[in-house]
């Protein structure tokens, strides 16, 4: 499963990194809580989050994320404007909401990440 | 208060940070440069994650809590070492701010998804060693030392 993959299967715009879109994906992190992301989400997961704020992208900069899922609406915060264009990890926005964007994701065969493991 | 790490012995790499009350962007920011400038070094990915996520915490705390800081990334002999220092109100209760879950953060902060009273724990697991010292009302210093051979991360075992 590829980021492609997933900007498919959640009909989701890509906000930057489109030539990263060949990363693998195994394993997803959701939450809302940056605190959270940093204590559990291990390295190489997809983080979907509705939070649109650039801790955000911080964060999954530091946890090594393959990629960030924003979810809940296609357009990002203006405050996210500048992060988004330096990124340095492929973000995607699509209009799901949480709890279908994550159901979606875990039928196409993406796993949930063990709870603070290191991978 | 905590005697200056570097009393003893010349640093090779030095980062410092100077974090100002309420300057969100500058938190995520020092946390993503620390993480580059670690990778740069050639130092092992778990040190270096583990260091980036020390520095987000600790500089978050700084922003939510304090009035200003400083922020130090320094490698001595064979550890990185982080200091946060601040001037601020300090921790009352240092073992109960350790605890998973408590927190005294304002709602604002919660809105932004921090302040879920996870930050000094998370720094414990992600350092080999964690030293908060406090005074109410003057302020907070914290250390934290990870070894550059650190081979499992401490967050394996919670």
């Amino acid at each position: 499963m590829t980021l492609r993959d997933i900007k498919d299967i959640l009909d989701a715009e890509v906000l930057c990194g489109e030539d990263l879109l060949d990363k693998e994906v195994k394993t997803g992190f959701a939450c809302d809580l940056v605190s959270e992301m940093l204590a559990f989400a291990g390295s190489g997961n997809l983080i979907i989050t509705s939070l649109k704020n650039p801790h955000v992208i911080h964060t999954a900069e530091v946890m090594d994320a393959v990629g960030v899922v924003f979810v809940g609406g296609r357009n990002p915060n203006l405050a996210l404007a500048k992060q988004i264009e330096n990124s340095q990890v492929p973000l995607l926005a699509t209009d799901l909401l949480m709890f279908k964007c994550c159901g979606l994701l875990f039928q196409h065969g993406v796993l949930g990440t063990k709870r603070g493991c290191i991978q | 208060m905590i005697e200056p790490c570097v009393s003893s012995a010349e640093p090779r790499f030095q980062l410092d940070y100077p974090i100002n009350e309420s300057d969100f962007l500058a938190a995520g920011e020092s946390a993503s440069k620390t993480k580059k400038a670690l990778q740069q070094l050639g130092l092992k990915p778990e040190v270096v994650k583990n260091s980036a996520i020390i520095v987000y915490e600790a500089a978050m705390n700084i922003v939510i809590h304090a009035t200003s800081g400083r922020l130090k990334v320094i490698i001595v002999r064979d550890e990185v070492v982080i200091r946060a220092e601040d001037t601020g109100p300090g921790i009352p209760d240092i073992e109960l701010a350790m605890q998973e879950g408590y927190s005294t953060a304002p709602h604002e902060i919660r809105e932004m998804g921090f302040g879920a009273g996870m930050g000094l724990a998370n720094m414990k697991h992600c350092s080999d060693e964690l030293i908060v010292e406090s005074e109410p009302g003057v302020g907070t210093i914290l250390e934290a030392r990870i070894h550059l051979g650190q081979k499992e991360s401490p967050r394996e075992i919670r």
